[in-house]
């Protein structure tokens, strides 16, 4: 705590009593709301140094910062990493989620099962290479274990030793790739490598330009998001840069927690420079002081990468008073989740960042109008931020002659499951669902396709009939689909489909923030509906519909709308129903 | 603009009809200056809305999903549906779905007045499920898996842990109103909070500590704000255990509290000739309907006078005065 804060200033912060003590008062009302912004990485620094949150460390934070302890309590308490009873020093967190369970997770749960210090956990964004296991260490860094064994969990719990595992992309090398060119090639950790590999040019280049035309490129680009809504780019952007209120944020959006997405992981794992260098390049066009990157708290190797890129390119003058020789400030603070897939969706982000519970707000106002501590705020996913570089270095106009009329550019997508090479995969727009499975050799297991969950749990189940959609948003749109985050989840057509409709439908109970009553009780109801079905009752497709619409018409934000349509579309294939019956 | 001249307005439809409202009005303004008041309950017009219940949800033209019309500003053109087929579903949902996890036996009449009117059937998601007494130690993203044959519900015990009043969370509806009255919107003691999280979210003081251990000041703020009877005072929680609750049979007696200069307007809620609830007007100017512990729970000077004869009643108030 103090090495995040430093000492406490007087009695009132929780230091000694001095005699200067006596005659100031410091607290009050603004203090609070400036300090709660440091509430998250607190309880974070507890956390990491003793393993839990105890009553007596939540009371010295509250002290500190100014915050009510029932509300902190209530912060910490919202995040699935942060523990409130004291517990053994290492943890682990074994994902078992839909790549994962069947690739071995279920296996280590069973493996390991009444061992205190092991808890089942939704996806932790391996899925190319599950089953995976995040691990929490007190006094020592987080880390991550793939491609392991309940032998190995246990070994680590019982403190062996732990590497990270490194990174590498499928097409490494493949000379048309963009995004991922510098992927498992360049040194991660290098300033120096990133540069000679053309790196920090298109930062050069955009200060050059100026923001005006930088802002222009990114419209002509016609690039769209890539964290699952598909929103213009240019539109977020331009709203935040003509806005007359300042000051103004920009936001990464680095909480990839969609069951069955790790193109952002492999992105920051593999060219951390990249990211901070489109950033800035945001930053600057938008006229924002500060950004934030917000990142999983199950991504530490990310994160580690990250925090080393910006001390490199802070130290080399592209962040600061004067970021780039621009002559404007800007500074980037990267931000840990706390384990809530709701933290992703953009309002509960900024919420998480505040310090406050990581619930969504209702929109309007829009982030571009009022976002981050109520201030105009860009918010892009990692992957859209990427395609900043290449679209200063080219042109907008140039950009968008990649891809389809209105999906520029090439797509990051996600492949796990029963396919012969996972991994991540960039593909130019356009190209077809099958051939990207084919791009990753093709159905393993049976070798027959039994069914894709494409976009993640918040996406749908596909069948054969959709190998030859092209995979660009409008044709996804065109056939009730949406591209997502870019989950390409194979399923041969003798996988359990129940059991994976039942742990979808168990995430959702799990991940809603609890906030509005459609998503709190719906999808318990939804839960309880599924659980009736595949224990044997006939399935209530009429109460099932009436959930679904509910959530879907009425809930606050994305997760309740969509989580019903991942099981709607199982029940729509007969991917439910009971083989012998 | 000339004195006295009305600010800029901004015109609508609600089902249909034309209607003006100031700049800055919520679609929910708009319905009640329309005359077609819509049901709420985590709304209340002294509270910041949190938009958290959406059962005022009405169909926006043009808008994929429902607004709450609790909090969403009105624009000039903009067609609201209050009765559409959607608005109707969603409103019935939101009300099944309280009413399947929820005691909603002590909501107000206008409640059940629409529950009504909704068509609600809560017994559609199975029995019910019993109490169970972990709902404060559950940690977030994580669930006991069931078999789906008992709707799951928040049924627990009642916390009595002091004299002035008892939480029956098995009634919360989690509306966030007594965690803002708590809070920002009143009294500024942000003793409670909203803990956990989705359904196993909760109103809880830190480490769910007792409410004499907490930073609780006994205003009583959020009794009175309460849409479920969750809160309760603990001479209401007495009679009404021992049945001797009889609303019909109370007077209300409004007057001004004797304790400082303020001027707060009380209003005794009677039986028997003892108080055996204090609550605000609402729309009483210096209160909003909010009091301090004095007013809310300090009469007790008023009836210990020593001659009145003792009532049925006197024995359940003395144990509820602990």
């Amino acid at each position: 705590m103090d090495a995040l804060l430093g000492p406490p200033k007087s009695v009132w912060e929780g230091g000694p009593l001095q005699a200067s003590d006596h005659r100031v008062s410091f607290g009050g009302y603004r203090r609070s709301v400036e300090n709660r912004r440091l509430l998250l990485p607190a309880l974070h620094a507890v956390q990491d140094r003793i393993g839990w949150i105890s009553q007596g460390a939540l009371g010295y934070i509250c002290r500190r910062l100014t915050v009510p302890p029932a509300e902190a309590y209530g912060v910490a308490g919202f995040y699935a990493l942060l523990s409130m009873e004291e517990g053994p020093p290492r943890r682990a967190h074994v994902c078992d989620d839909v790549a994962c369970r069947n690739a071995g997770g279920l296996d280590i749960l069973a493996g390991l099962d009444g061992r205190p210090d092991v808890h089942p956990s939704p996806c932790l964004g391996q899925c190319d290479r599950g089953p995976a296991v995040f691990l929490q260490r007190a006094g020592e860094e987080d880390a991550v274990l793939v491609s392991t064994t309940a032998r190995r969990v246990a070994e680590v719990l019982d403190g062996g030793a732990v590497s990270a595992p490194s990174v590498a992309v499928p097409q490494a090398g493949d000379p048309s790739l963009r995004l991922l060119r510098r992927v498992g090639v360049v040194d991660p950790a290098s300033l120096d490598d990133y540069r000679a590999s053309g790196g920090c040019a298109a930062l050069a280049r955009a200060v050059e330009m100026g923001p005006d035309a930088v802002l222009a490129e990114v419209k002509a680009s016609n690039l769209r998001g890539r964290g699952g809504a598909a929103f213009p780019m240019g539109v977020k952007w331009e709203g935040v840069a003509r806005s007359p209120v300042k000051p103004r944020y920009l936001i990464c959006n680095a909480d990839e927690s969609e069951p069955g997405t790790f193109k952002d992981r492999v992105l920051m794992e593999g060219d951390p420079f990249a990211l901070i260098e489109s950033m800035i390049i945001a930053g600057l066009a938008v006229g924002a002081e500060r950004g934030y990157l917000y990142i999983r708290a199950e991504y530490p190797l990310s994160a580690a990468r990250l925090e080393e890129a910006l001390a490199r390119m802070r130290e080399a003058g592209m962040l600061g008073e004067d970021a780039a020789g621009s002559g404007q400030m800007f500074d980037i603070e990267i931000r840990r989740g706390g384990g809530a897939y709701i933290c992703g969706e953009e309002t509960a982000l900024m919420n998480s960042i505040e310090g406050k519970r990581g619930e969504p707000r209702n929109k309007p106002p829009f982030p571009t109008q009022a976002g981050l501590f109520g201030m105009p705020t860009v918010i892009n996913n990692v992957e859209t931020l990427v395609n900043v570089i290449d679209i200063v270095l080219e042109g907008g106009a140039a950009y968008a002659a990649t891809g389809t009329e209105h999906s520029t550019g090439t797509k990051l997508f996600c492949l796990a499951g029963a396919v012969a090479r996972p991994g991540v995969y960039e593909v130019e727009f356009g190209e077809t669902l099958g051939g990207l499975i084919g791009l990753a050799g093709g159905v393993t297991g049976t070798g027959r396709l039994g069914a894709v969950l494409l976009g993640g749990a918040a996406g749908m189940f596909v069948g054969e009939e959709h190998l030859d959609m092209p995979l660009t948003f409008e044709d996804a749109r065109d056939r009730s689909a949406a591209l997502g985050s870019g989950v390409v989840l194979v399923y041969d057509d003798d996988a359990d489909f129940r059991d994976a409709a039942r742990r979808i439908a168990q995430f959702f109970r799990d991940e809603s923030c609890g906030q509005c009553v459609p998503c709190r009780v719906g999808t318990v109801r939804q839960e309880e509906l599924l659980a009736r079905h595949l224990g044997g009752a006939r399935l209530e497709e009429d109460l099932f519909d009436d959930i679904a619409k509910v959530m879907m018409d009425a809930s606050i934000c994305g997760l309740g709308h969509t989580a019903s349509t991942a099981i709607r579309s199982a029940i729509d294939l007969g991917l439910l129903e009971r083989e012998d019956g | 603009m000339a004195d006295g001249a009305d600010p800029p307005g901004v015109t609508l439809t609600v089902d249909g009809a034309a209607v003006a409202v100031p700049a800055g009005s919520t679609i929910l303004d708009a319905c009640r200056a329309a005359g077609k008041d819509q049901p709420t309950l985590c709304y209340l017009d002294n509270l910041t809305p949190v938009n958290a219940c959406r059962v005022c949800v009405v169909e926006v033209d043009g808008n994929r999903t429902l607004a709450p019309s609790c909090s969403r500003p009105v624009e000039e053109g903009m067609a609201v549906g209050t009765d559409t087929d959607r608005v109707r579903h969603s409103r019935k949902m939101v009300y099944e779905f309280l009413a399947s996890s929820a005691d909603m036996g002590l909501v107000d009449e206008q409640t059940v007045r629409w529950m009504s009117y909704y068509g609600c059937d809560p017994a559609r998601y199975g029995p019910q499920a019993g109490p169970v007494e972990d709902r404060d130690e559950r940690t977030a993203g994580h669930h006991r898996i069931g078999d789906g044959h008992a709707a799951e519900t928040v049924h627990q015990s009642v916390k009595v842990d002091n004299e002035l009043y008892v939480r029956d969370y098995s009634r919360c509806i989690l509306c966030y109103k007594c965690v803002e009255a708590c809070g920002e919107d009143a009294q500024n003691t942000f003793a409670i909070a909203v803990a956990g999280r989705g359904f196993d979210a909760r109103i809880s003081t830190e480490f769910d500590v007792g409410l004499t251990d907490s930073a609780c000041v006994f205003c009583g703020n959020c009794i009175s704000v309460c849409p479920t009877g969750a809160l309760m005072f603990r001479s209401e929680h007495e009679l009404r255990a021992a049945d001797m609750w009889e609303e019909d049979r109370q007077t209300v007696t409004r007057t001004v509290c004797s304790y400082c200069g303020v001027g707060c307007n009380l209003d005794l809620h009677v039986q028997d000739n003892r108080i055996v609830k204090v609550t605000s007007p609402i729309d009483h100017s210096v209160t909003s309907g909010h009091l301090c512990i004095k007013g809310r729970f300090g009469y007790e000077y008023v009836q210990e006078l020593g001659d009145l004869a003792v009532t049925p009643i006197d024995e359940v108030l003395r144990r509820a005065r602990g």
